[in-house]
């Protein structure tokens, strides 16, 4: 009677079969509709950003969920990520005509995936050098250094003298985007790949945080948020495992920005604002802070919302002949904002609070949801 | 390097470091008390622009408006608190900022709403926009007026935070929450006299500030605020002195380097421009994370230990 004997671990490995199941038909889905659907459809749009962000709201979930480092500077280390990219990818024939004020200086030319490697090497390159001096500050001193730090980036990336590498304030553009995924085949047909490829690469790199999440160094992490100096306690190398949270978080957001310059097509410094930090944190906010599933579909929902669903209320709507009130051009944000408002208010946990998918199938309450709701 | 060519820089620094000072006091008062960045009290003092913008072109004369945005503004700072942090108080102290950064949220989108997102032009206030000669810089008279306006407020400020009986409160709260809960403080009305006293205080800082820049969209509060955090930080947090030190230290840094190529040009140091005042943001956070890590209490802030 083995199934007696070990129920809980039986139930579990169902519950994970089908969360598997969930991703593989979600992955199978895209590719299909692709296939049939006209390429302009909204769904695409959304799904090729979605999973982007879905890429980098997990990336800051590993900071601020599983570490417990409260850091604003995604925007940062996106912006890094994304240059990088664009720099290293682009054709050597379109180099002239998007540097045009400039003499290109970095004459390289990458392929697609090296370039996305890069793009977060750099990042977290960068990362590990803000992290010497940053990461000894605690909480919100950490928050408002990161961001600031994420400014400077910014500044840097936009000053004229380094015009030869990044173009100084202007934007760059040419590099292999998304579209560039679809493959013409031989009988004339094409094999379209545009969504799906963000999906695979958003999928890997998610799949390598969940396995770091779930290794020792993972729960060095949960323990350095839980109590840090009970961690220091047991033995965990507080700073370095904090370096060490704080790179990988970096490196995929860089690759998160890669992708974002994939989808966006044009690039340029000065879209990177503490803004986009903050929508990013409001996903992992709405998915639950510590769940990764959580900020996975989290991102999706606020893409579709923000993109698709609810830019009905931008427009004048009429039922019949009777004008529906308010609606007009940014009212979508209004509301999208007293949505997020209410569930930081009424509805700290998010969504999935700190539960994975596998763990909503089986129906366990997470095993500080029910602390958070007496606290 | 003469001194006409830096003077105008430096008259601007001082004015715009005071239109700072009066943001920062909101913030540092608010994180001595409630340890929380306020991250939508720069948004607060964007809003009281706005006010002013739309309560004048409502046909009010300026006697009547000008004290009515200032009001509304104190109205706003106030709801705010009893709406998205009261309900946190016991909350993470996590939650509680990320619930100012989704009122920051609000606040710009409702802006952006309202608006349709174009610059509106800040109403021009007699007097204090006239322009001035200041041994032969041309400037407007809200840079000398700032000055002294902020000296006056701090001052009182100070009278009543040492002084009175609020004072003595909000001194016992930021000293211990709990225990001077427990002496019989009302906790809540003194957090709520605290963020009356920094809206306030926005809102006289955004009548000088756009009185100068003369624009107002609804992202024009973010930078000013975070600049007025840094100057928080920087002068120590919780201390007001302490935070208009650092606001007009941080405004006349920033102002001179936005004029640094042309003052290094004109001193001979270079031959060409630089591009430098692209970092006048930048410095800001330069300074602040330079601050952080030598001296984390700032110029005056006093020393506080952890309790584990």
């Amino acid at each position: 009677m083995q199934n007696t004997i070990s129920p809980v671990k039986k139930k579990a490995d169902a519950a994970t079969w089908i969360t598997a199941g969930i991703i593989l038909a979600v992955y199978v889905a895209v590719f299909v509709l692709e296939q049939f659907l006209p390429a302009t459809s909204m769904l695409f749009t959304v799904l090729k950003k979605g999973a982007t962000y879905a890429l980098v709201a997990v990336s800051m979930n590993l900071l601020n969920g599983f570490t417990g480092l409260f850091s604003l500077g995604q925007a940062g280390f996106m912006l890094i990520g994304a240059y990088t990219y664009a720099i290293f990818s682009m054709p050597m024939e379109a180099r002239a005509t998007v540097y045009q004020y400039y003499d290109c200086a970095i004459n390289v030319t990458l392929g697609v995936v090296p370039s996305l490697i890069l793009a977060g090497l750099v990042a977290a390159a960068f990362a590990f050098l803000i992290g010497l001096p940053v990461l000894r500050l605690k909480s919100d001193y950490l928050a408002i250094a990161t961001l600031g730090f994420a400014e400077i980036i910014r500044a840097v990336f936009q000053w004229q003298k380094l015009g030869p590498v990044t173009n100084g304030s202007n934007m760059l553009k040419d590099y292999p985007t998304f579209n560039d995924f679809n493959i013409t085949l031989a009988n004339g047909r094409t094999l379209y790949l545009s969504t799906l490829m963000p999906f695979i690469i958003a999928g890997v790199c998610i799949a390598i945080i969940v396995l770091l999440i779930n290794s020792s160094y993972g729960r060095a992490f949960k323990a350095i948020r839980d109590d840090e100096v009970a961690a220091e306690a047991m033995g965990i190398n507080l700073a370095r495992h904090k370096q060490l949270s704080f790179c990988v978080s970096s490196f995929f957001a860089g690759v998160g920005g890669a992708m974002l310059a994939m989808y966006t097509n044009t690039i340029q410094a000065k879209t990177f604002t503490s803004a986009m930090t903050y929508e990013i944190l409001l996903i992992v906010v709405l998915g639950g802070i510590g769940s990764v599933s959580g900020s996975c579909v989290a991102s999706f929902l606020f893409v579709a919302c923000s993109e698709w669903w609810l830019r009905f209320l931008d427009q004048e709507q009429y039922i019949g002949t009777w004008q529906v009130p308010l609606l007009r051009n940014g009212f979508r944000l209004v509301v999208f904002s007293i949505i997020i408002m209410l569930v930081v208010l009424f509805y700290r946990q998010g969504m999935f609070g700190m539960r994975e998918l596998p763990d909503i199938l089986r129906g366990k309450r997470g095993r500080r949801a029910g602390k958070g709701a007496v606290k | 390097m003469s001194f006409s060519t830096v003077l105008p820089y430096l008259l601007s620094g001082i004015s715009v470091g005071g239109q700072y000072a009066l943001i920062a006091i909101g913030y540092t008062m608010v994180y001595g008390i409630l340890r929380l960045i306020n991250f939508a009290h720069g948004d607060v003092f964007m809003v009281s622009g706005i006010l002013m913008v739309y309560l004048n072109a409502s046909g009010l004369p300026l006697y009547i408006s000008l004290p009515l945005s200032v009001l509304l503004t104190v109205v706003i700072g106030f709801v705010i608190e009893r709406v998205a942090y009261k309900p946190l108080r016991s909350a993470p102290r996590m939650s509680i900022m990320i619930s100012a950064i989704g009122v920051s949220y609000l606040l710009q989108n409702l802006v952006l709403y309202i608006t349709g997102g174009l610059n509106q032009v800040y109403p021009t206030i007699p007097w204090i926009s006239q322009s001035i000669s200041v041994f032969g810089a041309t400037t407007r008279m809200v840079t000398l007026v700032t000055p002294v306006l902020v000296v006056i407020l701090v001052l009182a400020l100070v009278l009543l935070i040492n002084h009175t009986k609020v004072g003595m409160a909000m001194r016992a709260v930021s000293k211990d929450f709990e225990t001077s809960q427990l002496m019989g403080v009302k906790i809540n009305s003194v957090i709520s006299v605290t963020f009356i006293i920094g809206s306030f205080l926005a809102a006289i800082g955004s009548i000088l500030y756009f009185t100068n820049y003369t624009t107002v969209i609804q992202t024009s509060g973010a930078m000013p605020g975070l600049k007025a955090f840094v100057a928080a930080v920087f002068g120590g947090i919780g201390s007001v002195p302490g935070a208009v030190v650092g606001a007009f230290i941080i405004g006349i840094c920033e102002s001179i380097i936005k004029g640094l190529d042309l003052i290094l040009l004109q001193a001979g140091v270079t031959t060409q421009m630089l591009g430098l005042s692209t970092f006048s943001d930048a410095f800001t956070f330069a300074l602040l994370i330079v601050i952080l890590i030598v001296k984390p209490t700032g110029l005056f802030g006093e020393k506080t230990t952890d309790k584990v």
